[in-house]
């Protein structure tokens, strides 16, 4: 550490009645807060307009089927529940691994997070399979605006989902390699809020695509 | 700002005015700024110097009272002109001094924007025109917009304010021509190549050489059918004026509802039976094959293929 | 289009011989000139040996000055570029009378005021915006760097790489014939169905990358990193107007990316978002592009009213004036920008009392920015006025940006408007608050802080002859245009028929060569302080006698800005540190911890522009290689755990000691 004596300016503070001299530099290593997780929430913020982008577009498009099939007739509720089912186990097995995390304990969280990672495969494959089998009944994206706003907006979240198990994935041989240091704790934190930001999102898009469509 | 019709002369006057209150603050700026900076500038030592002068309770009061009172004055001007001057709403003067006379019908032309020339229909006269049209003098005109793909705008300086014209949907302008006179009209939005060209000639005529004109048309013109409509809708440049006396009913519609070619959905029906829900295209049978310009093969089987 | 396994196809896509414009003999000229200036810069780069030097210190920095002199010179270069095509598109409106076509057909002219457009706004005014905040705004609150400092490289490389695919396509293929927001149908596969729109969509979605994470980046910045005791209402102004922009590129630039999303899936899957059939609507993205693009404009225009407040102050030789109604004035400008986009087309047929309410709430924009006006014009008054270079562009603009102002209200009457819009009315008046507001602001910002990011001042006389170009040569354009706006002539036009209107085309030329005039005072400027930069030198770090904290480091700043953090008690930090006789500590140093050097940033971008090129020309093989490539560097980055070091105590020591000597030199 510094010589403190040096870093205080001899002067006096002129202003008003306060006579203790001002000190203009900070003594010792000045440390500010790690911005890692605001940033990180503020670009989910960004992201979130994206989503609300395409959330209006299907609000704008969403009964413009050009005569063609209307959300009623294409969505298989069972299937969807079961989707969103998977969808909230994750969050749920995710919410696992960060306690394990907490509890300094790498493999409970190294399974823990696969177990999410699982749930999330499960849910792209059930949504692949889902638009598979649209796009085979011809009410595939370019039948109407409806099922292009349809695609677009269930496609960009599944999007997502398939970077968050890359991202996943990646952080767990990360993990294996340098166990719970503070970089993969922030890591794993801000790996936490992309997947509860999915299935936020997710929640949205089950409301006001698939219920309010079938209703 | 050389207007001939009522409702130009209104946006006129109404530029006119809003600048003049503007210039009520701008001015002061402009004149304050040079003072200013002439009068503290650093060789100035009779100037009062005073660095740490940085408030004014009274001052700033001020400088934000006085933008919000123009404002104020402004903004009630915009929304009664806004209003007074919405295009979609039906004109009940004909200039300053006269009103129009009950039972006096607006005449209704149907305007195309179309890739590059504009078509005219007029529905009571049957008759259309290719990049001329006229009116005459004094009486209110219903213009009803639509395009064939681009969205223009239509705008004829000297009668009112411009449009869009968008392809499946319409757009109406209401306006008088007060004197007559060869007006100039274009698109006022860029539209692809061919833009540039996209203009015409507005005639104010009086009543009688109206009638003329129209008689003249129906004499001299061809017919519009659909298929020559067809055959107009491909893209052109710098085409010339062209009379039609003779205009196949329905034709309006169906440009805005985006079905003149035979065996197409229109618009309309298509957003009825999107009405209907879960109907879909058996409530169609067999008849239309595109939808729009898109045929049908190309979109994948219909709904009846489904369960 | 996989279900013809066409080798060729699937490596070359669409790109044929036919795409390159051999037979367009101007585009040889240009492509000629580039290519051999191109090789000769790369031969002299090769001949000094400056590889390494280039790529150690400037390519991998992620020092935020270093950056922000790099997004300022891509900003320089990309002007030229802009500026070029906007004397062609002068001399075409003023020749291309009596039945003359002019020298430019209208699918080279279409693509020249597209291009305009697109490069003036992303490619200039944005990386001169940014790189101001970003050199400026670390050395304002006390910072050692930026938040992410890797992130700031990588935004700027992707900046650079969207700029790189606009000026490829004017060598292979050709640029959008749409106008600088590409509204459909006209931007649709349909009606455009050729490489112009895509080029357009990737080089915005790509550079888009980079400003999004460079706005969050100094967003969290600006709220992390500040010094002690700078609470948000001690903050510089220009800290505080940077703070509002990059929320508003935050809130702004994913609508953007989401409506270029939904349009190239339009062009490339044959989706019906904004199809005129199967129930498209093409008004819903000129909502969306708006919801974006009048945010946008606020971006541009708020840090530089930064810029101006600190001028005024520092040359005035006092506090601003009213620095609380300053700051509110900001912050309600950015609020309002977000209710006030429907007026860019009232003429699409809205309601009267929607457009009534839009025209309102813009015209209510012009309270805050008319406080602003006032609180500048009341620091200069009983203020000591020095006419430095930065304030005769202030002064420049506080009358221009007046007259801009009035005529922007003005078309937020929706009556007038529905006469003036698209006219050159309109051109006339955005180009009066962008050249009025943003360019003169950004000539007084880099006047004013050239000093500190080079150690020398930049020459005065030519300075103040670049000024006089710009600002005659400014009215000498654009007046003009608001006569032809106001007779109703339209933008966008090739040709003219009525003769009477070319005098007035001819004088808007003539003011645009006076604005060249200005632009080569500029970059002669450039180097004629560069040469006499022993006679311009600034030994103080201090040469303007400052206000901020930026002014209490040496010029140029060290890598890690401060050897201590600074302690603020006042808005104008540093002038309280000089009120109070501060002395700057000569030991006592401490090793600085500091981030590491990277080149992911450039590889990543690099990849990028392969990755936007392929998909451009449908070259899928490479597009499938260039994503795998892009994602391997991006997770092997990851892996990356070494990204900081300490710069040694005695390093700092030894640089401070430099500084010591220069400023006892200089006593």
């Amino acid at each position: 550490m510094s010589d403190s004596n040096v870093l205080s300016p001899n002067v006096t503070g002129e202003h008003g009645t306060d006579r203790r001299p001002l000190e203009f530099l900070v003594k010792g290593e000045h440390h500010p807060q790690s911005p890692t997780l605001l940033g990180f929430w503020i670009y989910l913020m960004s992201d979130c307009l994206i989503f609300a982008c395409l959330f209006a577009t299907y609000g704008v498009l969403g009964r413009s089927y050009a005569a063609g099939p209307t959300g009623a007739e294409l969505f298989e509720l069972p299937l969807v529940a079961l989707n969103t089912a998977m969808l909230l186990f994750s969050s749920i097995t995710y919410g696992f691994a960060m306690l394990q995390m907490q509890q300094n304990k790498l493999k409970g969280t190294m399974i823990w997070l696969a177990i999410t990672g699982l749930f999330g495969a499960v849910f792209l494959g059930l949504e692949l399979y889902e638009f598979a089998h649209l796009i085979h009944e011809g009410a595939g994206p370019q039948r109407s605006a409806f099922l292009s706003a349809f695609f677009t907006l269930v496609g960009t979240h599944g999007l997502h989902v398939t970077f968050g198990i890359i991202w996943l994935v990646t952080l767990l041989v990360q993990l294996r390699k340098h166990g719970l240091i503070p970089e993969n704790r922030r890591r794993l934190f801000c790996l936490s809020m992309f997947w509860h930001f999915l299935d936020v999102v997710w929640i949205g898009v089950f409301t006001f695509v698939y219920l309010m469509g079938v209703l | 700002m050389s207007p001939s019709g009522d409702v130009a002369v209104q946006q006129r006057d109404l530029i006119l005015w809003s600048t003049f209150l503007m210039l009520l603050v701008i001015v002061p700026v402009i004149v304050l700024t040079f003072v200013f900076a002439w009068r503290y500038r650093a060789g100035n030592n009779d100037a009062d110097y005073d660095p740490e002068w940085d408030h004014s309770t009274v001052l700033e009061l001020l400088i934000w009272a006085v933008p919000l009172l123009i404002i104020i004055a402004l903004g009630a001007m915009t929304w009664v002109s806004t209003h007074q001057l919405d295009p979609y709403r039906p004109l009940d003067r004909i200039d300053a001094q006269r009103q129009v006379p009950a039972g006096m019908e607006p005449l209704v032309i149907e305007v195309v924007a179309m890739d590059w020339k504009w078509l005219f229909l007029y529905p009571e006269q049957g008759i259309a025109t290719l990049n001329e049209v006229a009116a005459p003098v004094d009486r209110p005109i219903r213009f009803k917009i639509t395009s064939t793909t681009m969205m223009n705008s239509f705008f004829i300086p000297a009668l009112a304010g411009q449009i869009y014209a968008m392809a499946g949907m319409e757009t109406k302008l209401h306006a008088v021509i007060n004197k007559e006179g060869v007006y100039e009209g274009f698109s006022a939005n860029y539209s692809g190549a061919g833009f540039s060209d996209m203009r015409f000639k507005f005639h104010g005529l009086s009543e009688s050489d109206f009638n003329d004109w129209v008689a003249k048309v129906h004499a001299d013109g061809g017919a519009l059918s659909r298929d020559a409509y067809r055959q107009l809708e491909q893209p052109s440049q710098n085409e010339p004026v062209q009379l039609y006396g003779e205009v196949e009913p329905g034709l309006y519609e169906a440009i805005l509802n985006r079905c003149v070619e035979p065996g197409s959905l229109c618009m309309k029906d298509m957003m009825a039976i999107d009405m209907l829900g879960s109907q879909n295209m058996c409530g169609i049978g067999d008849g239309p094959r595109t939808l729009g310009k898109t045929p049908l093969e190309t979109l994948g089987a219909p709904r009846s293929a489904l369960n | 289009m996989f279900d013809q396994l066409d080798l060729t196809k699937l490596v070359f896509g669409r790109l044929t011989w036919e795409s390159f414009p051999y037979h367009e003999p101007i585009l040889v000229a240009t492509f000629v000139a580039v290519a051999l200036g191109g090789l000769a810069l790369l031969a002299l780069v090769t001949r000094y040996r400056l590889w390494g030097y280039l790529w150690n210190e400037w390519f991998t920095t992620i020092d935020h000055k270093k950056i922000g002199i790099m997004y300022m010179i891509l900003g320089i270069i990309m002007l030229l570029r802009g500026f070029a095509d906007a004397i062609m598109m002068r001399i075409q409106q003023a020749i291309a009378f009596n039945g003359s076509e002019g020298y430019l057909p209208p699918e080279h002219y279409d693509q020249i005021f597209t291009a305009h457009g697109v490069i003036m706004i992303f490619f200039v005014a944005m990386p001169l915006v940014t790189g101001l905040m970003n050199y400026v705004v670390p050395l304002q609150i006390g910072a050692r760097d930026v938040a992410f400092p890797f992130l700031n490289n990588f935004s700027f490389w992707m900046t650079t790489s969207g700029a790189v695919l606009v000026m490829m396509s004017l060598f292979v293929g050709e640029f959008a014939k749409t106008g600088w927001l590409a509204y459909p149908p006209l931007s649709g596969i349909l009606q455009s169905p050729d490489v112009g729109v895509d080029y357009y969509i990737w080089s915005l979605q790509i550079a888009g990358v980079g400003t999004l994470l460079s706005g969050v980046n100094l967003l969290v910045t600006i709220v992390k990193m500040r010094a002690p005791g700078m609470n948000m209402m001690k903050m510089p102004v220009f800290t505080w107007t940077s703070l509002c922009t990059n929320v508003l590129i935050v809130a702004a630039f994913p609508v953007l990316t989401a409506v270029l999303v939904l349009l190239s899936l339009d062009r490339y899957l044959g989706t019906a978002f904004f199809s005129n059939d199967l129930g498209g609507n093409s008004m819903m993205y000129i909502n969306l592009i708006w919801i974006w693009g009048h945010p946008e404009v606020y971006i541009l225009i708020l840090p530089l009213f930064g810029v101006f407040s600190e001028v005024v102050s520092t040359y005035s030789s006092k506090r601003l004036f009213g620095y609380a109604s300053m700051v509110y004035a900001t912050v309600v400008i950015t609020v309002l920008s977000y209710l006030v986009w429907l007026h860019h087309f009232f003429t699409m047929g809205s309601g009267a009392s929607v457009n009534s309410f839009f025209g309102i709430t813009t015209m209510i924009i012009s309270i805050p920015t008319g406080a602003k006006i006032f609180n500048w014009l009341f620091t200069m008054y009983r203020g000591r006025i020095k006419f430095d270079v930065p304030m005769l562009w202030t002064l420049g603009f506080m009358v221009t940006f007046v007259i801009g102002g009035m005529t922007g209200v003005l078309l937020a009457v929706p009556p007038a408007d529905f006469v003036l819009h698209n006219s050159l009315f309109l051109i006339a008046h955005f180009h009066n608050v962008i050249i009025g507001g943003v360019l003169f602001g950004l000539f007084a910002g880099i006047t004013y802080w050239y000093p500190k990011a080079f150690g020398y001042k930049l020459d005065p006389f030519w300075g103040k002859c670049s000024f006089w170009f710009w600002l005659i040569g400014f009215y000498m354009a654009f007046m003009p245009l608001y006569v032809l706006g106001l007779m109703g002539v339209t933008r966008r036009m090739n040709h003219f028929d009525d003769p009477s209107l070319q005098i007035w085309f001819q004088i808007a030329a003539l003011g645009a060569f006076l604005i060249a005039l200005g632009i080569a005072c500029f970059l002669i400027q450039l180097v004629v302080s560069y040469r006499r930069r022993e006679s311009l030198r600034d030994t103080t770090g201090d040469p303007w006698n400052g206000r901020t904290l930026e002014w209490s480091t040496s010029s140029p700043p060290p890598a890690y800005n401060f050897a201590f953090t600074p302690q603020v008690h006042d808005t104008d930090a540093w002038w309280q540190m000089k009120q109070h006789g501060f002395q700057r500590p000569e030991d006592g140093y401490q090793a600085i911890h500091m981030p590491k050097n990277t080149g992911a940033g450039i590889i990543l971008a690099g990849i990028s522009t392969v990755l936007g090129f392929s998909l451009i020309w449908h070259m899928w093989l490479l597009s499938g290689v260039a994503f795998v490539a892009l994602l391997a560097v991006a997770i092997g980055h990851t892996f990356n755990y070494k990204r900081d070091y300490y710069i040694p105590a005695e390093e700092v020591e030894r640089v401070e000691a430099e500084r010591t000597r220069m400023l006892a030199d200089n006593v």
